[in-house]
């Protein structure tokens, strides 16, 4: 019988192994194809972070090779964070983001139950409404807003992008939060509303624990928006110390002709920081979140 | 997405032959909800609605605000040859980025789905790199790298024989350049799209296309793209959006220049509007960006509530 066996399956393991063998080489093809792209993609952020660790005789010598770092030295980040004006581009850069985080979420998560849940007249033309917002991009209306914010007398003022920036955040947070909520069984909060729950109770302890993981990507969609918005800073404010990280790292380090180019990329090194740590730990629901526009309906 | 709106669509004389508490519960509903909705109904009438109109009639006005000038605003612009060449490179950057984005991200999904999903979380995380950085801080990475004198760029050409280019201080080139970073940013951002779509087509289809005797590529045209045609078309409209109104590579990269010729709507409006102080005629920069715009949202919005309803069926 193992004889039979045998035979029987000595032209099988030739064909598998033409087959296995094509499979390996399309597989080990396509990290190599894969390496290339990474190795492409990493080259602009391997060399800001080289640039940041040189020194400044290093980065003016131009003699040896700029890809390569000869004298390895912080100095340049010592030298930032013993900059007055830099901790405090930093310091409005995580007060704006904080406050347009809760304020955002507190909105979108509020309009999401709203249009999910309470039905009214005229929710679902708003539901689309809310979509189409977030289409409408800072630059068409950042020249108006120039004129709300100066007739609000916020001109200059850091506080002005704690009010404008959760304009970018709130649509996109609440469709996400739509989706998210959408697909909570309605038995559950009509069970919550039975019992005597209102309508911000079920909202607290069953939405909100439920939709976590959509709540987690909403946020952190409103942070990274909130971090590196680039176009209200620079339109609205211009004094070193109403400035946030995204303008003021090139606006301050460049005086006249003279670019620090240390301390520049030093500055791009430590604003970068955030956004990346919070992806390199939460990169699931960051993903989540970028895919949710289009996959969730 | 309108899950609650049936309850509050029926008829009225159906509500009211039923028992009045219930009545009242409903409407308490639909109030309730006009209440949940109301900060973000204040927010984007306030700083969206608002400001979008308000736009209309500032690029209406003359310089100083102080007289009605109808189209004369649009009229001007047209006529100036820096306006029509930022026409020409709004339109370059945003169709060439999006069309390689749209190419590159799906060579990627691609060779993603090869490899085994295990494996493919640290590729992910890795590709996704330039996607998570902000892009105003990238760019001045990209633009070191690009410096006139220091360019790594050009020690690396000249160590290899060829001539150094002056990446942005000429017409094309700076162009290229602009292009390069803005693929360079978004790229990954349409492999996660893909790869999300490739997700959702059944193994299947493939199986039984393979039993027929379809090869790699007529998998790919006839199960591949059908299925997921969706969702490419509406990454590219959305990324047109963004591309087609981006400010921050332009700003940080060349800042329009050299003469004038790198501009796009949005630093082309900026630097009217703000830098010169010409409010009006900047609103009517980025307004020219409206039109195409709102045709792009109109089939990004269809696209999605189809996607919606199909999935709901």
């Amino acid at each position: 019988m193992s004889g039979a066996a045998a035979v029987a399956s000595v032209p099988a393991p030739v064909r598998r192994s033409t087959m296995e063998r094509r499979r390996l080489w399309a597989l080990w093809g396509s990290y190599a194809a894969l390496a290339v792209f990474v190795v492409t993609f990493l080259v602009p952020p391997y060399y800001v972070l080289a640039t940041s660790l040189k020194t400044d005789a290093d980065i003016a010598a131009q003699v040896g090779n700029p890809w390569l770092i000869h004298h390895v030295t912080f100095q340049n980040y010592i030298d930032l964070f013993m900059m007055p004006n830099f901790r405090g581009y930093f310091l409005n850069s995580a007060m704006i983001a904080a406050v347009t985080v809760s304020v955002s979420m507190v909105i979108s998560v509020m309009a999401a139950y709203g249009l999910s849940r309470l039905g009214f007249k005229g929710s679902a033309v708003l539901g689309s409404g809310v979509f189409l917002t977030y289409l409408i991009p800072d630059s068409l209306l950042f020249i108006p807003l120039f004129q709300v914010v100066r007739m609000l007398g916020l001109i200059n003022k850091v506080w002005c992008l704690a009010l404008i920036y959760p304009t970018l955040a709130v649509p996109f947070c609440t469709w996400i939060m739509i989706g998210y909520f959408g697909s909570i069984p309605k038995e559950l909060d009509e069970v919550a509303l039975i019992d005597g729950a209102g309508y911000l109770r079920t909202l607290w302890s069953i939405f909100i624990p439920v939709a976590l993981p959509g709540i987690i990507a909403a946020t952190i969609f409103a942070f990274t928006v909130s971090w590196g918005e680039f176009l209200y800073p620079i339109a609205y404010l211009y004094s070193s110390d109403q400035k946030v990280l995204t303008v003021g790292i090139a606006g301050d380090l460049i005086r006249g002709d003279v670019f620090q180019w240390g301390k520049i990329m030093a500055g791009c090194v430590i604003a970068a920081a955030p956004p990346i740590v919070i992806y390199a730990f939460l990169m699931d629901y960051y993903i989540a979140g970028l895919t949710a526009g289009a996959t969730k309906g | 997405m309108a899950d609650g709106s049936p309850v509050a669509a029926d008829p009225p004389s159906r509500v009211r032959r039923r028992r009045s508490g219930m009545r009242r519960l409903l409407q308490r509903r639909s109030t309730v909800g006009v209440l949940f909705c109301l900060p973000m109904i204040v927010l984007i009438g306030g700083l969206v609605l608002y400001p979008a109109c308000y736009a209309l009639y500032l690029a209406m006005l003359n310089r100083r605000m102080t007289q009605f000038v109808g189209l004369g605003n649009f009229a001007f612009l047209l006529q100036r040859q820096t306006f029509r060449l930022v026409i020409f490179q709004s339109c370059l950057f945003a169709v060439s980025a999006v069309l390689l984005k749209a190419f590159f991200g799906f060579i990627l999904a691609h060779l993603m789905s090869n490899i085994p999903s295990g494996r493919q979380r640290i590729w992910r995380g890795l590709l996704l790199v330039p996607w998570v950085i902000p892009l105003a801080l990238s760019t001045l990475g990209w633009w070191w790298l690009f410096d006139p004198s220091y360019s790594a760029f050009n020690y690396v050409l000249q160590d290899l024989g060829f001539a150094p280019i002056p990446w942005l201080g000429v017409a094309w080139p700076a162009r290229l350049c602009m292009i390069t970073v803005n693929v360079w940013f978004g790229t990954s951002f349409f492999m996660i799209m893909y790869l999300a779509a490739l997700k959702s087509v059944p193994e299947q289809l493939y199986e039984a296309a393979s039993i027929d005797g379809a090869g790699t590529f007529q998998k790919m045209f006839y199960i591949t793209v059908p299925m997921i045609r969706n969702i490419i078309s509406v990454t590219v409209l959305y990324s047109l959006i963004v591309t087609f109104s981006n400010f921050d590579i332009v700003r940080i990269l060349t800042n329009g220049g050299p003469e004038d010729k790198t501009h796009v709507f949005a630093t082309y409006a900026f630097q009217v509007g703000i830098q010169s102080g010409d409010i009006p005629l900047g609103a009517s920069v980025s307004l020219f960006m409206f039109p195409l715009l709102a045709v792009f949202a109109y089939f990004v919005l269809r696209n999605v509530t189809r996607r919606g309803k199909e999935m709901a069926l």
